[in-house]
């Protein structure tokens, strides 16, 4: 070691001694009140210079993480020699670097590869560390070498401090380490959807995450309600906790109902918790809280699905129990068959005809069975064939196994399609068709017999035409004839009135003596004669009558008479018969007042006179009457003519009405007249929409009246 | 009998074919103080009646060659003999028939058989300006 220092000169030992601790305290001064590195490393190169008598000094720190050495402070060395002081300290073989791995200081070679830029000759003195003082920190590089007492000195101070300032720096650096990482941690718990916890064994919070606090904490200024349900969770969580201590079970799952605090409804949580041991805070519980409100509402959704399939299913099986209880009920027998004709299922009417009856295993069943079968499977096999359709009817000849009958039925197969429209099975019903049969050839027998019946009624209705079609051309030429038979009695009427005219006109010039006089007895005769001719012209006229009413040639004239006079004419007209009869006598009974009458007075007349005629005829004693009445409304007029006469039988009394016929054919040539008279008023009366009425008894005379509407119809 | 105001018998004319009663007529009406004259049908009725213009004429309404209708549509027609009374007289009694007369001009209608005292009867009336009878009167 031969640096020489300066204040160690032996020429003032006590003054230099003072200086030089002076100058140390001031370094240490600098030293204490400084906090930086770098600061303390200028201090110290500066004081070397300006305290420690060195030209040159500078100050070289490691710096561990890039592994270099690097020059922080210079004093008295030109900038461009330390600006680039920047070395590996791979580079072993560098001085400094080998400068570096001394303890004690080191004279750098001079010119030498002493740092680029760095000239003279430096000693390099190692930065101590103060715990093992290894020189690892740095170098501090003085010149003069003189200058080394002081200069170690120098380099011992800093280093200490520098490995103070670096350990404290260092401990800042893991506190603000430890202080990152509890964030993250923390913002990876709350992060978490669940709540999570860290409490003691009592439920007090250590560690919450934000979800833990929106249950369990509340902020002053917030709701009453989210207070009480805050208190209200923590109470459950402590209650839930101490449970979970008598487990000491470690780590443990349960329900948790709470209350949310926002919304007052119930939130059920799976508390899962776990307790640690912490070394400072003893015995801890870490909880995780997980929603479950919705996954329960969900299980107990899934329950109540649950339970109605089974209840549905339940209705299924009484659905098919009852299925097979009415197919089984069923008369016609049903079948159930796979594709492949396999029998499935069959009620019993069905297995009466496809299975040998138990109490019969003759030879004979056993072939129907099989016989059944074929023509069962054949009528299937059908089914199949191309564009069969989903149904297929038809009829089968089965025999019936327990009476060896033929059974003819009809089948009616369906196809029991899939969801997805595959052959599943094919269902047939057979029908007894025996009856149908049956039916319909007795129905075909009555249809025969209808056509029978049709084709006679036909015929008879064609012969009924036939002969309506003669009566209708009988008819016509009845009305032809009768036609015929009016114009010619009206000719011939004629072709007697002309010889009777002249009979009567001869007669009557005889009578008057138009010829001369004639003797009593010639005329007497002659008034015969006269008597005769009237008869016959009286004959001629009533069958003129009878064919003018027949031809229809006989109008009604409607006109407004009195009835009263009418009957005195006619009282008037058979006077000469009356008094001619002298054992009669006439009279009248007509009330007063009569209103008058609307009808044919000629007709009425006509009528009127022959009934006096006649009762005159037929009385040849007693008396003749004639009686009018009207009805209460006066609607009709009742002419009565009554006799004492002869009578009438009641048997004989519809044939007095009749043409030609007196009652009895002698009466005709006792009182004479054709028999046409009564005959001609009913016809007359008819024709005046009136009647002829007749109440006689044989012996107590006749009485008839004529009843005709007051106000006949006008034509 | 006189023809009014004239002092001469009346004319009567008396058509009928058949011949019985036609001079029946004629000879009560002759015996009744009329001078007669006769025609045996509707021309002859015509002729007559323009040669000597009678003062009444008996129509039967039968008639060959002209029946009495025609014959008096035609009397009535003519200026000359149109005002000389025509009595239709008929065994037709139908209504129709006297219709038919009194269309073609008849004055008046009788129906046989026609008495002759009858027809006397209704002669006189005629001439008397009487007048027409309402219904034609026959014997029943």
């Amino acid at each position: 070691m031969g640096a020489a220092f300066p204040t160690h000169s032996r020429g003032a030992p006590e003054a230099l001694r003072e200086l030089a601790a002076s100058a140390r305290l001031a370094l240490a001064e600098l030293l204490l009140s400084s906090e930086e590195a770098r600061e303390c490393a200028r201090g110290t190169v500066d004081w070397l210079v300006e305290r420690a008598g060195a030209r040159k000094a500078l100050c070289a720190l490691i710096d561990a993480e890039s592994g270099t050495l690097d020059e922080v402070a210079a004093s008295g060395v030109p900038d461009g020699q330390v600006a680039s002081l920047h070395l590996a300290l791979e580079e072993a073989d560098h001085p400094l670097v080998f400068a570096l791995a001394r303890r004690e200081p080191v004279m750098l070679p001079k010119g030498r590869r002493n740092g680029e830029g760095l000239r003279g000759d430096f000693l390099a003195i190692p930065l101590p560390l103060s715990e093992n003082r290894e020189a690892r920190q740095g170098l501090l590089l003085v010149s003069p070498s003189r200058c080394e007492q002081e200069a170690k000195w120098a380099a011992e101070m800093l280093g200490q401090k520098i490995a103070r300032l670096r350990a404290s720096a260092s401990l800042q650096d893991s506190e603000h380490k430890l202080q990152r990482e509890r964030e993250l941690l923390l913002n990876i718990i709350n992060a978490s959807p669940d709540p999570i916890l860290l409490t003691d064994p009592e439920g007090r919070m250590i560690i919450s995450n934000a979800r833990a606090d929106a249950l369990f904490s509340a902020r002053e200024g917030e709701s009453e309600g989210r207070h009480r349900a805050v208190t209200l969770n923590n109470m459950l969580y402590s209650a839930a906790l101490s449970q979970q201590a008598i487990d000491e079970s470690g780590a443990s799952r349960r329900e948790l109902l709470l209350v949310s605090p926002s919304e007052g409804s119930d939130l059920l949580f799976e508390l899962l918790s776990s307790v640690v041991q912490h070394p400072r805070e003893g015995t801890c519980v870490v909880s995780i809280l997980r929603n479950v409100t919705d996954l329960r509402a969900a299980t107990e959704q899934i329950e109540e699905n649950y339970r109605r399939l089974k209840l549905a299913e339940a209705d299924v099986r009484a659905e098919r129990d009852r299925l097979d209880l009415i197919i089984d009920s069923v008369a016609d027998p049903i079948l159930v068959t796979d594709p492949s004709g396999k029998i499935l299922l069959m009620n019993s009417p069905a297995e009466r005809l496809f299975t040998a009856p138990a109490s019969d295993q003759s030879a004979e069943a056993e072939r129907a069975v099989r016989s059944n079968d074929a023509h069962f499977s054949s009528f299937i096999s059908n089914l199949f064939l191309a564009g069969a359709g989903l149904r297929l009817r038809g009829e089968i000849a089965l025999v019936d196994p327990a009476t060896k009958q033929p059974l003819p039925v009809e089948a009616v197969a369906g196809k029991v399609l899939s969801e997805h429209g595959e052959l599943t099975a094919v269902a047939t019903i057979l029908h007894d068709r025996t009856e149908a049969l049956e039916k319909a050839r007795l129905y075909e027998q009555l249809k025969e017999a209808s056509a029978r019946l049709e084709e006679k009624v036909r015929e008879a209705t064609a012969e009924l035409v036939r002969r309506n079609e003669l009566l209708q051309r009988q008819h016509l030429e009845l009305e032809q004839a009768s036609q015929l038979k009016s114009q010619f009695l009206a000719n011939m009427s004629h072709e007697f009135r002309t010889p009777l005219n002249a009979i009567l006109g001869y007669t009557s010039m005889l009578l008057q003596g138009v010829s001369g006089e004639v003797s009593p007895a010639q005329k007497n005769k002659m008034v015969r004669v006269d008597s005769n001719a009237r008869h016959l012209l009286s004959i001629i006229n009533d069958i003129l009558d009878i064919s003018r009413i027949e031809a229809g040639k006989m109008p009604v004239h409607v006109e407004e008479f009195a009835v009263p006079a009418l009957i005195s004419e006619l009282l008037a007209e058979v006077e000469p018969l009356i008094q001619k009869a002298s054992r009669l006598v006439a009279s009248t009974d007509i009330p007063p007042h009569l209103p008058p009458v609307w009808s044919d007075r000629q007709k009425v007349k006509q009528i009127v006179l022959n009934l006096l005629t006649n009762a005159i005829k037929f009385t040849t004693e007693g008396t003749v009457k004639v009686i009018v009445r009207t009805d209460e409304e006066q609607r009709e007029l009742r002419i009565s003519v009554r006799d004492t006469g002869i009578g009438i039988d009641p048997q004989d009394h519809d044939k007095v009405f009749e043409d030609f016929s007196q009652a009895d054919s002698s009466v005709t040539r006792e009182y004479g007249g054709a028999g046409l008279g009564l005959a001609i008023c009913r016809r007359l009366a008819r024709m005046l929409d009136g009647r002829l009425e007749l109440q006689s008894q044989p012996g107590a005379g006749s009485t008839f009246t004529l009843v005709i509407p007051r106000k006949g119809r006008r034509r | 009998m006189s023809s009014p105001g004239t002092g001469r018998k009346a004319l009567v004319l008396v058509v009928d074919d058949f011949a019985d009663n036609r001079e029946m007529y004629s000879e009560y009406l002759s015996f009744s103080g009329y001078e007669v004259m006769e025609a045996k049908n509707g021309r002859e009725a015509i002729d007559a009646a323009n040669a000597r213009l009678p003062d009444i004429i008996i129509m039967d309404l039968s008639l060959p060659v002209m029946d009495g209708w025609e014959a008096t549509r035609r009397l009535k027609a003519d200026e000359k003999t149109k005002k000389i009374p025509v009595v239709a007289l008929t065994g037709h009694a139908l209504a129709g028939h006297s219709k038919g007369a009194k269309e073609a001009g008849c004055d008046s209608f009788l129906a046989k058989p026609c008495l002759p005292d009858q027809l006397v009867a209704e002669i006189r009336r005629m001439l008397e300006g009487g007048k027409p009878a309402a219904k034609a009167k026959g014997a029943r």
